[in-house]
C-alpha cells in the first residue's frame, strides 16, 4: 500500500492533542509503515509540503499568523482534520473572547508578571502598549478552524482519546472519511 | 407557576378518555392526558429531551423533543403536546433530526461552554446530547456573551455561562421545595435565571439552601462549591422519592 503523507500542525493550542497522538503507543508502530510524516512539531521539516494527503490541525485561529497559515495549509491539504476542541470550538483559547485583546495582554504580561524593577505602585500605573513587532498580532477573538476554511473531519475532545485518533487514521488509510460520532465528544 | 396542568381527579364521573394513535407507524394507546413524550417512552421509543425531568411540570423550553405530526406544518414539542385519536406522529424523520441538531448547536453557541474546564465535564446532559445527536461541531458562529458567575451563596454557585434556560431550577424550587427562589428575567437569548429580586443568591431571603436546584440542573450552571473540573455529579434520586411520598400523602388526604 502506498504511504499517505501526513502533516500535523498547531495553531492556538496547548500541544495536548499532539501528546494524545503520541499516546497511540504501539498504534504508532502499526501506522509507521503506512504513514509518512511530512511536517509538524514532531518532526524537523521547516516548510509545509506542497501536498499532504491528510493534515491534522490542532488549535484555534487566534492570530494574524494563524489566519495566514490556515489558508496556506488548506490549499495544500487533501483531507483537513480539525484536531481537538480548540480547533473545533475554540475551547480554552476562546475564553479570552469576552475581553478586549488589551485587557488580556495586560492581565498576562503586566498584572500577573513579576516586575522586579518596579515598585508595587508603579506596576499598577504601568501601561500596556502592545506593538506586536516581534510576534504575530492577536485577532480580536479566537475562532474555530472551520470558520475560516473548509474542514473535512471534526475530531472533538480535549484532547481526543488516542483510540479515536487511531480510528480516524485507520479509516483515512482505508480510503474512507471517518464518521467520528460516538467515538469522542466535546471535552472528552 | 400558574400554568401547571390542573391535576384532574379521575373518577367514574369524569374518566380520562382512552385513544389510539400512531407513533412511527406503530399503533399505540394512551390516555388523553398523557403527553406524546410519555406515550413514546412507555413504548420504548426514544425522544431526546433536555428541559423535561420526571417529577417536574413540563415547560416546553428546550424544543429538543420536537416531533412531526402528519398534517401539521410545524414541528411540535412532544413533552407538551397531547395525542388525539388517529394522530400520526413521526419522531425520527430527517427533518426532525436536522432541527434537533440545529437547536442543540444553537444552545452551544448562545453561551460559553468550555467542557474541558467545566465542573460538569463527563456528567453533563448537554454534552451527552451532543453524542446522542451526533453533533461533532457547530455550524453557527459562537456568540461569546459576557456573563457572570455568582458565588455569593455559601454552598452553591451559579455560572450563567453554562445555563441552557431549561428552567428546571425554577420548577423544582417552586414545585418541590416550595421556596420559589428562582425565576427568569429578560427575553429570548438574553433571558437569565435570577434569585429573588435579581439579587445575589447569597442574599436571597427565600432560599432554604436545600440544593435541589443544583441537583436537577442538567449542566454545569449550578454546582456545589469546592467541586473542580469534572467533579460535579448530580444526584437526582430524591425527586422520584419525594414524588412517591407525596403521592402517598395525597392518597391519604383523599380518604
Ligand atoms: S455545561 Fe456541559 S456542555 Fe457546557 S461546558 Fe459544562 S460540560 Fe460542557
Ligand atoms: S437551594 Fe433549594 S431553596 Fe435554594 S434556590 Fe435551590 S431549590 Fe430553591
Ligand atoms: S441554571 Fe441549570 S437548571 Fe436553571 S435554567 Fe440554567 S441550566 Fe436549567
Ligand atoms: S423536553 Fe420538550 S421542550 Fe424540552
Amino acid at each position: 500500500m502506498a504511504k499517505i503523507g501526513l502533516a500535523t500542525t498547531w495553531l492556538d493550542g496547548c500541544s495536548g492533542c499532539h501528546m494524545s497522538l503520541l499516546d497511540l503507543d504501539e498504534g504508532l508502530i502499526a501506522l509507521a509503515d503506512k504513514v509518512e510524516i511530512l511536517y509538524g512539531p514532531l518532526v524537523d521539516y521547516k516548510t509545509f509540503p506542497d501536498h499532504a494527503d491528510v493534515t491534522l490541525v490542532e488549535g484555534a485561529v487566534s492570530s494574524e499568523a494563524d489566519k495566514k497559515n490556515i489558508l496556506h495549509i488548506r490549499a495544500r491539504s487533501g483531507v483537513l482534520v480539525s484536531f481537538g476542541d480548540c480547533a473545533v470550538t475554540a475551547n480554552v483559547p476562546g475564553m479570552r473572547n469576552r475581553y478586549p485583546v488589551e485587557a488580556i495582554l495586560r492581565r498576562g504580561y503586566v498584572e500577573n508578571a513579576d516586575l522586579p524593577l518596579l515598585k508595587e505602585d508603579e506596576a499598577e500605573t504601568q501601561t500596556c502598549e502592545t506593538t506586536f513587532q516581534e510576534v504575530p498580532r492577536l485577532c480580536r477573538i479566537a475562532r474555530p478552524v472551520h470558520e475560516f476554511v473548509h474542514v473535512d473531519v471534526f475530531l472533538p475532545g480535549c484532547p481526543p482519546p488516542p483510540e479515536a485518533i487511531f480510528y480516524l487514521l485507520s479509516e483515512l488509510l482505508a480510503g474512507r472519511i471517518p464518521d467520528m460520532r460516538g467515538r469522542t465528544r466535546f471535552g472528552a | 407557576m400558574s400554568h401547571h396542568l390542573p391535576k384532574k381527579l379521575r373518577t367514574d364521573l369524569n374518566p380520562s378518555r382512552l385513544l389510539t394513535f400512531k407513533i412511527d407507524g406503530r399503533d399505540v394507546s394512551a390516555r388523553e392526558d398523557e403527553s406524546i413524550l410519555a406515550v413514546a417512552r412507555q413504548n420504548n421509543i426514544a425522544i431526546p429531551t433536555l428541559c423535561h425531568l420526571d417529577g417536574l411540570s413540563e415547560r416546553g423550553a428546550c424544543r429538543l423533543c420536537i416531533v412531526e405530526v402528519r398534517g401539521v406544518a410545524k414541528l411540535l414539542p412532544s413533552c407538551v403536546t397531547f395525542p388525539r385519536q388517529d394522530m400520526e406522529v413521526i419522531t425520527n424523520s430527517e427533518r426532525v433530526i436536522t432541527y434537533r441538531r440545529k437547536i442543540l448547536e444553537l444552545l452551544f453557541t448562545e453561551r460559553n461552554h468550555v467542557c474541558s474546564v467545566c465542573v460538569s465535564n463527563n456528567h453533563c446532559e448537554l454534552q451527552n446530547l451532543s453524542v446522542e445527536l451526533g453533533v461533532t461541531h457547530v455550524h453557527y458562529n459562537y456568540l461569546y456573551p459576557q456573563l457572570a458567575v455568582d458565588a455569593s451563596h455559601s454552598r452553591f454557585s451559579v455560572d450563567h455561562n453554562r445555563c441552557v434556560l431549561c428552567l428546571r431550577c425554577v420548577r423544582v424550587c417552586d414545585e418541590i421545595e416550595g421556596a420559589h427562589t428562582w425565576d427568569i428575567m429578560g427575553r429570548g437569548i438574553t433571558s437569565k435565571v435570577i434569585t429573588d429580586l435579581n439579587q445575589p443568591w447569597g442574599t436571597s431571603e427565600t432560599c432554604t439552601g436545600c440544593g435541589k436546584c443544583v441537583q436537577v440542573c442538567p449542566t454545569g450552571a449550578l454546582s456545589e462549591k469546592g467541586k473542580s473540573v469534572a467533579e460535579m455529579i448530580k444526584r437526582r434520586q430524591f425527586l422520584p422519592y419525594l414524588q412517591m411520598m407525596r403521592g402517598r400523602q395525597e392518597e391519604s388526604w383523599q380518604k
